[in-house]
């Protein structure tokens, strides 16, 4: 039977649910799942996966693989896809995974598909849809001529099976690096302790209309009532207000959350391409014309910088 | 020093899509092609670098349907590149063919001391063709940078992450980098730099020419459609306490996402 390798990322052993959805679609494609997980904690992420139907797991548990190395992680998995000869090779849509997956596709004569929202394994043959023009429209792609399909997937698109009784075969690796030209020498972490706004299930954005930078407080005080991330549009990025992690739109992120809140945000074409497909849209704008309007599921008409922070206590109240 | 910038042309950002009859692409006509957003940092930094280091040479080369794709050397040539090159190709090229004809012109036109792209291209936002290219020409890359410091052995990076997190890489060149927002401010071309531009000759290249063909296309990209149609926006009217009343009860009832 073919194999198909997963892509298992984890916080200190705990499998992270972009990697469960993975692992509940390779099981569902009828191949033979292999996981492949690194860094601290990995044979306890090789185990669980088990559970959700892998049934061999390459662990390489070496604490200097906690953070991503381009050479490294690229000559673990080529150890792992030089012996375990998939056909298909899933990733997460993880920063991490979508600079090394092109890299292997190149190296193995394959293909890659970044960004899937959709997946569809039959017989070893992968279809995926993905969105282009960062939504304005989608398109299934498929492979051609490509030893191994190596596919990323957007988070949050694909359900996840509850674990079941099963147990993986637990492979321990390790990588070294030789002529390494590339070496990490710091990470700073970001300010923010909320969910990157590509993993986020509710995002609140804020535009001009907030009026000013200091009014992304009013944002803050929704996102930490909800949970939620805080995203920008490109004006107050340019503007400086925020920095560009936080925008949301075609040269920003690509977001799909369940709830979107959009706060003094007239909705540019741009903007719109970047967040059109979250589940629920909630637009709250003092134009009644503004095109953000069109998209959203709810519509306040009205000034966002008096708006949010009644949306907050109304929600502390709800949600205690 | 010789830089290499890789670009691509894509529809501006502004361009409201639509999908051809046949699902086989989008409708190309009236759309505005521009430098691809992420290409403009790319461009940008490769053309300070070129200033700082006395001597050094500023090339730029694009893959596509030649005769439109080359406004966009033309852009770039008017910001301040030195010499540009073309790779014609069909508009449903993918990204391993991409790689590995940009490759190839890495080869026969270098040794180049850096190779810059944008960290993505806008259209079909894959991602991939910095790496790609790392891989087929064996050089180290980086890719979502938004800082650069030259240095003469190991150079420094900032590269972006997950959560605003950012990471400091040492790397040794030659090496690829794609460039995010962030990295510079890019300059508008002058208009002594478009008159220079127009009259500048663009080096030709064929697939074939690269070693490139058809079986070196490894996605096929087709049967596009629009997203769904949304439903028509609920209006909360009232107070602005009993809008967010009322919101906060749908939400929670009839959308179900609280």
């Amino acid at each position: 039977m073919a194999n198909i390798l997963v892509s298992i990322e984890h916080t200190a052993g705990k499998i992270k649910s972009p990697s469960l959805e993975l692992l509940t679609a390779a099981k569902k494609s009828g191949m033979t799942v292999i996981g492949v997980s690194l860094g601290a904690g990995s044979k306890t992420a090789a185990a669980e996966a088990g559970k959700y139907g892998a049934t061999k797991v390459y662990a390489f548990e070496d604490a200097a693989l906690d953070n991503y190395n381009s050479e490294l992680y690229f000559n673990a998995y080529k150890q792992v896809i030089d012996e375990a000869k998939p056909e298909v090779v899933l990733g997460t849509g993880s920063s991490s995974q979508k600079d090394l997956l092109p890299k292997l596709a190149a190296t193995f004569s394959s293909g890659v598909v970044a960004d899937a929202t959709e997946l569809s394994i039959a017989n070893g043959k992968v279809t995926t849809k993905k969105p282009m023009y960062s939504g304005k429209c989608l398109a299934t792609a498929e492979f051609v001529n490509s030893p191994i399909q190596f596919v990323s997937m957007r988070p949050n698109q694909l359900s996840v099976d509850a674990p079941a009784d099963g147990s993986a075969e637990v492979i321990e690796k390790s990588v070294s690096g030789t002529d390494m030209r590339i070496a990490i020498k710091e990470i700073v972490k970001g300010a923010s302790k909320r969910l990157d706004l590509t993993e986020a299930n509710i995002i609140v954005s804020g535009g001009r209309g907030l009026k000013e930078a200091a009014n992304f407080k009013l944002l803050e005080d929704l996102a930490d009532v909800l949970g939620a991330s805080v995203g920008a549009s490109r004006a107050v990025v340019d503007a400086g207000w925020v920095p560009h992690s936080m925008q949301v739109g075609q040269t920003g992120k690509t977001v799909a959350p369940s709830l979107y809140i959009a706060a003094g945000i007239s909705g540019a074409i741009q903007h719109l391409a970047g967040m059109s497909t979250s589940k629920v849209i909630v637009a709250i704008n003092t134009d009644p014309e503004a095109p953000i309007f069109q998209k959203a599921t709810y519509g306040i008409v009205g000034d966002a910088t008096q708006v949010l922070p009644l949306l907050t206590e109304e929600f502390k109240k709800m949600l205690s | 020093m010789k830089i290499l910038v890789c670009v691509k042309q894509v529809p501006d950002t502004n361009t409201k899509v639509q999908v051809k009859a046949d699902k086989s692409g989008i409708e190309t006509n009236g759309i505005k092609w521009v430098l691809n957003p992420y290409d403009e940092f790319a461009v940008e930094e490769a053309i300070k670098l070129r200033d700082a280091n006395a001597g050094s040479q500023l090339f730029v080369v694009t893959l596509g349907p030649k005769a439109r794709v080359v406004d966009t050397l033309r852009t770039a040539l008017a910001m301040g590149a030195d010499e540009a090159m073309v790779v014609d190709a069909p508009e449903s090229i993918d990204n391993h063919a991409t790689a590995k004809a940009l490759a190839a012109v890495i080869t026969k036109e270098g040794p180049f001391d850096m190779v810059f792209t944008g960290k993505l291209a806008i259209d079909d936002q894959q991602g991939a063709v910095t790496q790609m290219i790392a891989d087929f020409a064996k050089m180290p890359h980086a890719s979502v940078i938004s800082k650069f410091t030259k240095n003469d052995t190991v150079s420094t990076v900032e590269r972006e992450v997950e959560g605003g997190s950012k990471e400091m890489i040492e790397i040794k060149g030659p090496f690829v980098l794609g460039a995010n927002k962030g990295l510079n401010t890019p300059r508008y071309a002058s208009l002594p730099g478009i008159m220079k531009a127009k009259k500048k000759t663009v080096k030709e290249f064929t697939l074939s020419d690269l070693g490139v063909s058809d079986s070196d296309i490894k996605v096929k990209i087709s049967n596009f459609s629009m997203p769904a149609e949304r439903a028509p926006v609920n209006m909360i009217s009232g107070e602005a306490a009993a809008q967010v009343a009322t919101l906060s009860k749908l939400l929670r009832e009839e959308a179900k996402v609280l």
